[in-house]
């Protein structure tokens, strides 16, 4: 096997880690500081790919797109929150769950009605949109690259902002008792609603990048949602640590499996049914990876609040 | 009695003359994922029936939101409550073995304007079922045949890991003649495929053949762009259909992809068809569209030549199929089945729009390789 074939698989784990982490953030940090089951995490991923690709077919402009779905997923998620989630706080999980698969559906086609159903267009912008020379050895998507760097800036932001900042001291100290940090007088009802909305920003984030790499269209969200609870129940709910770990490991094994699996059973397999039994265990090695952690570690890699 | 006997006879000719109503239910996907499949055949359907003004036909529509169990709930309520005469509408093959099978057995009529299915066309065939799209095998077996006759000798081929793509993998190789560079099943709904690009780049293939409906195949075709690989890339239509088109953008200039329709082929009803859909709904109808627009037409016909409560003398209309196709030339095989031309069209710019243009036919007269097993 050429070693750069091994290289750029590994590039493209990472980079599918680093998307899996935006998408989980959100949804971790909301889970870990309001105890709030968010499905319609996935839904502020479509409103920011959507928001992405109407703002840059009317300017033209990628970058304008992407400034757009920050502010309109971080806005869908404020109003959400204080249209809907606020009232869910007090009440069980179930209750969330109902609440916010309600909200899945009212979106999508409330969308649809705006939008119609057939994808939109939204493509890479120039600059990114042709493969780079890396090291003289192969070519490699210079958008690829381009979502790695922002994943790792918004990871080290995201660290910044939880360990150094004021405001990242009262999301943890409302992580881990929230009636004492309302007693001591930090407005939590703002806090929440600000958390849910930059959680909200991130997937929002996620939906443009992606976008231009995938379709834009109503119900985009669903199976990131799926992947994004993996990565968060391996990484431990409620830790941002362990959303990161979580997402780079889903990343490497799901990449690595759709490459190395069909590979290793060709060894003693016709092409055919290597082919055939590859794609169908590579398709659950994350959940098998999911089930072997949990056996292990029930709370996840990195429990939370650690 | 015998004045019973000749009253009955009388009557019966009075309403073969004034013709009963017929009533279809369309089962259709028109909400979630892969709704303008759906929106398109309901479209064409429904353009057909207010060009033919018949007062006699009613159409009930409900959406199928891509469930198997939504789809049976729907089709047990229009046979039970409904009283419909006839089934169509259903996109999906999972969605149709889970309605066909019961609701032909109940005696009503199911005319397919989309999922053709093998087990549907070979050993669970039946005289109520017909299909006016086509099998699920034969847009690609004419992808494999057209690759082998202009000399790609080392595709590579690709497929989601579901019956369909399964069914899609096979026909191509059946016509394609020469080695592969590898195949690989991907996960239904997949919208990443940089492992797999990575991988066809590194499999020394000459030509890519990829079946990923909908969103799955305008992700790949965006990242395969990105990708620097140049390798030509075929498909069947439905990656490569007017409704897609414009989500792929320019990354899909010049592939070549395999159809029963375009809307360039050369005859009046299709002619008509494409500029009446764009007066209608205001955009390029679809392959879909075209299916739905001729499953109508042929519930049309049969109605002209028959009445629906005798049903031999319907099935027996339906299969002589006397309408006007936008294909052209339209007639059934022996398992009622599709037998037609496969064309090959090329994506080109028109007018500043992406659309298809028949470059070459594939296979003259078609049919399926499932008719042998169908004793009808």
């Amino acid at each position: 096997m050429p070693l750069t074939l091994l290289f750029e698989q590994l590039l493209n784990s990472l980079q599918f880690g680093m998307m899996l982490f935006l998408m989980s953030a959100g949804l971790t940090l909301v889970f870990g500081v309001m105890g709030l089951i968010n499905l319609a995490h996935g839904v502020l991923y479509m409103v920011g790919a959507f928001a992405c690709a109407i703002v840059a077919s009317l300017t033209g402009s990628f970058w304008l797109g992407l400034v757009a779905s920050l502010i309109a997923a971080a806005m869908a998620g404020a109003l959400v929150e204080i249209g809907v989630i606020r009232k869910l706080y007090q009440r069980d999980h179930l209750d969330q769950v109902l609440a916010t698969y309600a909200l899945i559906l009212i979106f999508s086609e409330a969308t649809r009605w705006l939008f119609g159903s057939f994808p939109l267009y939204l493509d890479v912008p120039q600059i990114l949109a042709t493969p780079i020379n890396l090291f003289g050895w192969f070519y490699y998507s210079s958008y690829r690259l381009f979502i790695i760097f922002v994943g790792l800036v918004v990871a080290v932001g995201l660290y910044w902002l939880i360990v150094k900042t004021r405001l990242g001291m009262r999301i943890r100290a409302g992580a881990t008792d929230r009636e004492m940090i309302a007693a001591l007088g930090v407005d939590i009802r703002t806090l929440y609603t600000l958390v849910f909305a930059l959680g909200a920003g991130l997937a929002g984030l996620a939906g443009a990048l992606l976008g231009a790499l995938q379709s834009v269209e109503v119900g985009m969200g669903d199976s990131v949602l799926i992947l994004a609870f993996v990565v968060i129940v391996i990484g431990g709910i409620g830790s941002i640590k362990g959303a990161f770990i979580g997402a780079m490991l889903v990343g490497l094994v799901d990449t690595m499996g759709r490459f190395l699996l069909p590979e290793l059973l060709a060894l003693f397999l016709t092409p055919e049914s290597a082919a055939s039994i590859g794609g169908a265990l590579s398709s659950v090695a994350i959940y098998i990876l999911m089930a072997v952690i949990l056996v292990v570690k029930p709370k996840g890699l990195v429990s939370a609040n650690a | 009695m015998k004045k019973i006997a000749i009253a009955m006879a009388l009557s019966a000719v009075v309403c073969t003359a004034q013709a009963t109503p017929v009533k279809v239910g369309m089962i259709t996907t028109l909400t979630g994922g892969g709704a303008s499949l759906g929106i398109d055949i309901r479209d064409g359907f429904m353009l057909a029936v207010k060009q033919a003004g018949n007062s006699d036909l009613t159409v009930v529509i409900e959406d199928d939101a891509r469930k198997p169990p939504l789809a049976v709930q729907i089709a047990d309520k229009m046979i039970q409550l409904e009283k419909v005469d006839i089934l169509t509408g259903i996109v999906w093959s999972n969605l149709a073995m889970a309605v066909v099978p019961s609701a032909v057995a109940q005696g009503k009529f199911y005319l397919s304007p989309n999922a053709g299915p093998s087990a549907l066309a070979g050993k669970r065939c039946h005289q109520n079922y017909f299909n006016v799209a086509w099998q699920n095998d034969n847009l690609h077996e004419a992808m494999g045949s057209y690759a082998s006759n202009i000399g790609y000798h080392k595709p590579y081929i690709l497929a989601p890991n579901y019956p369909a793509g399964k069914d899609a993998l096979v026909g191509f190789k059946r016509l394609f003649k020469g080695e592969l560079a590898g195949e690989t099943y991907t996960k239904l709904g997949q919208k990443d495929y940089a492992a797999e690009i990575a991988k066809i780049r590194a499999s020394g293939a000459d030509s890519i053949y990829f079946f990923l409906p909908g969103g799955m195949g305008i992700s790949f075709m965006k990242q395969y762009t990105q990708s620097g690989v140049t390798l030509p890339v075929m498909g069947p239509a439905f990656s490569f259909d007017q409704g897609i088109l414009k989500a792929v953008g320019k990354a899909a200039l010049g592939v070549k992809n395999s159809s029963q329709w375009s809307k360039d082929i050369d005859n009046e009803t299709n002619r008509a068809f494409v500029s009446s859909f764009g007066a209608e709904y205001d955009r390029l109808p679809s392959l879909y569209a075209s299916q739905g627009f001729d499953t109508a037409n042929l519930i049309l016909s049969a109605m002209k030549t028959a009445d629906v409560k005798d049903t031999d003398a319907f099935r027996a209309a339906l299969k002589a199929a006397d309408f006007a196709s936008v294909r052209g030339a339209f007639k059934f095989g022996s398992n009622q089945h599709p037998v037609q031309n496969i064309y090959v069209r090329e994506v080109i710019e028109e007018n500043g729009v992406l659309t298809n243009k028949i470059i070459a036919t594939a296979l003259q007269d078609h049919g399926n390789v499932y008719a042998e097993q169908c004793n009808l």
